[in-house]
């Protein structure tokens, strides 16, 4: 695309914001699929959709906020043949700064925890974090035909 | 957490009748599974057909459910819908438990 066409380059789309708690999310996550893009997507790629953006954003609430709290932000945006997605929060930066590996889990374990990077990296592409003045953001891609 | 039981022969089955088992409701889900589940019986279903999403809280939740009343009795699963079951594939859970395709089906099979 055109490294010119600023609309192609940050495309227009939608933003949420809500507090880094658990019940939050689950409001927010509510809220975002009543809505365009994700109230338009087909029923797998909703499903897909919600399993990613419930982990990345209890992710934060979990890990980089802890019980400290603090706000976090979602945009959306149709793009490229999949929905962009990108979050933004205050809490703690990811360990040794970079995403989790997501190590496939042993069934045979029967671990209670271990899975939500795992179903991310499985789901989301073109999967990028940085932090920025204190920033943490975390973008990704996920397919829409499921 | 809105679980409703029943014995069915020798069945504990419960179902649980909230359409999400996600990081907000994770603890409590498996709290009231756990207090439902002190009925004696020796096979127990849990019937997910109403639960239409379940993040890895919610399988974690599951997990330690099977884990706490294992040895002597099996947690077995049924009526998984589409994104629930997406979620037991990717993470190889689905080879963890007995799952039926509805609870009907897993009342009529010999258990195990």
């Amino acid at each position: 695309m055109p490294a010119d066409d600023g609309r192609a380059a940050r495309p227009a789309g939608v933003c949420y914001s809500m507090d880094g708690r658990a019940d939050a999310v689950r409001d927010g996550l509510h809220r975002m699929f009543d809505a365009p893009p994700l109230s338009g997507l087909s029923a797998t790629a909703r499903g897909t959709a919600e399993i990613v953006l419930a982990e990345v954003l209890n992710n934060i609430v979990e890990h980089a906020y802890g019980d400290a709290g603090g706000t976090i932000r979602l945009c959306l945006a149709l793009h490229d043949g999949g929905l962009l997605c990108r979050t933004e929060d205050r809490g703690m930066p990811m360990p040794q700064g970079r995403l989790p590996p997501g190590i496939p889990p042993d069934p045979a374990l029967t671990a209670e925890g271990g899975y939500g990077w795992h179903l991310i990296r499985m789901l989301a592409r073109n999967l990028g974090y940085s932090r920025v003045a204190g920033v943490n953001c975390i973008t990704f891609l996920l397919p829409l035909d499921g | 957490m809105a679980l409703k039981s029943e014995i069915r022969g020798d069945v504990l089955v419960i179902r649980a009748e909230q359409a999400r088992i996600d990081a907000a409701g994770a603890i409590s889900f498996k709290e009231a599974m756990r207090d439902v589940a002190a009925v004696p019986a020796p096979r127990v279903i849990l019937d997910l057909s109403q639960v239409t999403f379940l993040d890895s809280s919610g399988l974690g939740a599951v997990v330690a459910v099977m884990k706490h009343l294992a040895p002597a009795r099996r947690l077995e699963l049924a009526g998984l819908t589409p994104t629930v079951e997406k979620v037991f594939r990717l993470t190889r859970m689905d080879s963890v438990f007995t799952i039926h395709p509805s609870l009907d089906q897993g009342l009529g099979h010999a258990g195990g």
